[in-house]
């Protein structure tokens, strides 16, 4: 048996031994490691809302001093006026981030490290050592980012995307240290996805507990390999264009500088054949955990397990061929246009295909409307929305029209937000007993979910209709422009709309925070779930499970006719059941 | 609330919108069928006490069908729009005899370099002005979009004309207004602090105003 020859069974005996600082700072235990992303991230991600309650506050009241805003200096908002660079960086970093800084790290970082060993019933990942590497490289990416904010001529200002030549040369920005910072610090920040998804991947492979087949693996954790192996495709281009922009920058290169020689679209092309499997590693997860979610609050198996795999598959393939839906204005050869069309409008499908599969789950069962399921649902009524608006983009005469105006911010937030948040909040309030040993308030979970259900409809809804009014992306100032005036009301509500919806996440704040010392005391099993993490305690020891679990039949074994409870853990042996051989954890059986 | 589009004034701004009300029908029949499934399996398989949850794995009808019927659909939609997008977008297709302008984009306005009263770029009457695009109603033209320093985007809301200025390259921008009056062109292209005001505006004039116009600034 593996088990045996893994480094923490002999390791486990001196677990005790360990100081403070070994057991919780530098530590090499998936757990802890999970927990610390999770801290970084719900960082990151409270940085990212009040970047973004910043910007709105612009829109919403033009001109206006914004209040609190003396604290700024006066290179950035005299008088508490935001300046039109400064918004314009303010744009730049809510989106660099709420995408690498929150939703990313929470995703792939936190899930990915606590879920997969203790799903697949291993002690830990496969390389313990490298995992620690992975967050302690994140932390110093997110401080050097912090520092831009710092630097003389701000931070870097050419938007999340960074397009050259504006990003490349600080004569157009005025922006120098600022955007230089930025392109370090996401190529640190790459190296830590990349050692994570080495790891995610090694430990699925190679660690499934003997009875785990690729077949009866949560989807949950299919979403998560997969979603690795876009990571371990994807990133390295971002970080390949990064120090090329930066070379350009910094050692008089002209890669991308078309005064010289080099290409603008050159930047365009890697940045978004990076970017587009970058979006599917933002939502490929989300579905996982909403699938694991929905089937347990339903008390019915997935509805077409197979499909959804066959789904994420699809949607990790045909990602690839895709990114040039974000270039069809960009002047690249028409022809791409059309191309682009095709494979844009084809990944539509396997969305379209779990959405249905999403709903078959829900359909004749017995729902539990808790807060992890208030959330999940959530998800796929959003997130479709998000899917939908896509379809008018993906139709290049339209794209002509609605690219770079707030269509599409409409779109990146109903499937971010609308879809990749509401799964993590449903994912976070599900799996933290299992992490802290306690539940989260459930009232407060259901007062945060209506009032976050409600604002951020608010908020976000009206901007398909300013896309539909023509209203561009990044404008500091709309009023400059005759058919936008009669838009600023509209602004105006989503402003106000904001700026209750961030209020309202102080409510999961001070949730996550009480409940960890005052929540109700969590059993092993709370949500009386299948998965091979509920077989221990909440929280589990180092180490994970005492001896090698065993697993007997797939996840979603709820209301199954065999057993009396609406629930069959996988581990659970029933008479008649076979032991899995010695090979069954090599491989697919 | 708000997803009528504002009137177009091109020859293919109708061809556009028809495209755009298409894929609103479509996806908002998508968007009803499953907000409303949604909600009505929400309620009606809500746990009861004695309640029991179906067990099934899945049905593959069901997928065969929830497959092709978005599969079709998309098809359909991609044929509807390929023929449009060349017409517009391919670099031959601005029509025969469409007057000749270039274009460029630099931080933060737009200069329009005019054919003049021989219709033809690059000669010694050509001239140019400054956020200002002077064209004739009815009457195609044709737009040598360039920029100097970053990449631009050039956009006419009431034309549904956009296109990307980008340095190092000259793209063809063609379209044909159809009525007379003033309109906006806005940068779609986040470019620096002065992004948000490199407004220019159209004027569409008669045939006749228009020879008069460019007679008017040539004598200049």
């Amino acid at each position: 048996m593996a088990t045996s020859a893994l480094p923490h069974a002999d390791a486990h005996g001196h677990e005790h031994d360990l100081s403070f600082i070994r057991k919780y700072i530098f530590s090499t235990d998936h757990k802890i490691i999970g927990i610390q992303f999770l801290l970084l991230s719900l960082i990151g991600l409270f940085i990212g809302g009040l970047l973004a309650i910043t910007l709105r506050w612009q829109l919403g009241f033009p001109g206006e001093a914004i209040p609190g805003g003396g604290i700024l200096p006066e290179t950035m908002a005299p008088g508490g006026i935001l300046l039109p660079e400064f918004y314009n960086s303010l744009v730049t970093m809510h989106g660099t981030f709420m995408v690498f800084f929150a939703i990313m790290p929470l995703l792939v970082g936190v899930f990915g490290n606590y879920l997969i060993p203790l799903k697949i019933g291993a002690p830990d990942m496969a390389f313990p050592r490298l995992n620690m590497w992975s967050f302690w490289i994140a932390l110093p990416a997110t401080v050097l980012m912090i520092s831009g904010f710092f630097m003389a001529g701000g931070h870097a200002a050419a938007g999340w995307t960074a397009y050259a030549p504006l990003s490349a040369n600080p004569e157009w920005t005025g922006v120098s240290g600022g955007q230089k910072v930025w392109l370090l610090s996401i190529a640190i920040l790459g190296m830590s996805s990349i050692l994570g998804a080495t790891n995610y991947i090694t430990t699925v492979v190679n660690l499934r507990a003997p009875g785990m087949t690729w077949f009866r693996l949560p989807l949950s954790i299919w979403a998560l390999f997969l979603t690795s192996i876009l990571v371990l495709l994807a990133i390295p281009i971002l970080s390949g264009a990064a120090i090329m922009l930066y070379f350009d920058q910094t050692i008089g290169t002209h890669f991308f500088d078309a005064l010289d020689g080099g290409q603008p679209l050159l930047w365009q092309h890697l940045f978004w054949y990076f970017g587009h499997p970058e979006v599917y590693i933002l939502i490929l997860p989300a579905m996982g955990f909403v699938s694991d979610i929905i089937s347990n609050n339903s008390r019915k198996p997935v509805f077409g397990y197979h499909s959804m795999i066959f789904a994420m598959l699809a949607i990790m393939g045909l990602g690839w061929i895709v990114w040039g839906h974000h270039m069809f204005q960009s002047g690249m050869n028409p022809a791409l246009g059309t191309t682009f069309m095709v494979s844009t409008l084809l990944i539509a499908v396997p969305s379209a295909i779990k959405t249905f599969n999403w709903m078959g789950t829900m359909w004749r069962g017995n729902i539990r409307l808790n807060v992890p399921m208030l959330n999940a649902v959530a998800f796929v009524a959003m997130f479709v929305i998000g899917g939908l608006s896509g379809v008018f983009m993906a139709v290049t005469p339209v794209d002509i029209y609605i690219h770079d105006t707030y269509f599409i911010v409409a779109h990146i937030h109903y499937v971010l937000f609308g879809g990749s948040l509401f799964a993590l909040f449903a994912a976070i309030t599900f799996w933290y007993p299992k992490m802290f040993g306690r539940m989260m308030n459930s009232m407060i979970g259901k007062v945060h979910f209506w009032l976050t259900f409600l604002f951020y409809n608010l908020t976000f809804w009206p901007m398909h209709n300013l896309g539909i009014g023509g209203h561009m992306r990044r404008i500091y100032d709309p009023s400059e422009y005759e058919f936008l005036q009669p838009l600023q009301g509209m602004n105006t509500f989503i402003t106000i709309s904001a700026i209750l919806l961030l209020t309202t996440q102080m409510l999961f704040a001070l949730n996550f925070i009480m409940s960890w010392f005052n929540g109700e005391k969590a059993s092993d099993n709370p949500w009386k779930d299948n998965g091979v993490e509920w077989t221990t305690p909440s929280p589990p020891p180092h180490g994970n499970f005492p001896t090698v679990p065993i697993v007997y039949r797939g996840p979603y074994e709820f209301s199954s006719p065999l057993v009396e409870e609406d629930f069959l853990p996988q581990t659970r042996k029933l008479e008649g059941d076979q032991e899995p051989g010695a090979a069954q954890n090599e491989g697919d059986r | 609330m708000g997803w009528i589009l504002p009137e177009g004034f091109s020859t293919f701004a109708g061809d556009i919108d028809f495209l755009y009300y298409v894929v609103l029908v479509v996806t908002g029949i998508a968007f009803v069928i499953v907000e409303l499934g949604i909600v009505i399996f929400l309620f009606k398989y809500r746990h009861r006490p004695g309640q029991k949850a179906h067990y099934t794995h899945g049905n593959n009808t069901a997928e065969v069908i929830w497959t092709a019927i978005p599969a079709v659909t998309v098809v359909v939609l991609g044929l509807m729009s390929g023929g449009l997008w060349a017409e517009i977008k391919g670099h031959e297709s601005a029509p025969a005899g469409s007057i000749p302008y270039a274009v460029d984009g630099r931080q933060f306005e737009w200069n329009v370099t005019y054919a003049g009263l021989d219709g033809q770029l690059g000669t010694g009457d050509d001239f140019v002005v400054r956020n200002q695009l002077h064209v004739p109603v009815n009457q195609p033209v044709v737009l040598q979009l360039s920029a100097e320093d970053v990449i631009h985007s050039f956009f006419v809301p009431a034309f549904r004309v956009k296109q990307d200025a980008v340095p190092g390259m000259t793209i063809p921008v063609w379209f044909e207004a159809t009525q007379t009056g003033e309109y906006e062109i806005a940068c779609a292209e986040l470019c620096g602090l002065g992004h948000y005001r490199m407004r220019a505006m159209v004027t569409v004039h008669t045939a006749e105003d228009f020879q008069q116009w460019v007679a008017d600034q040539s004598a200049d």
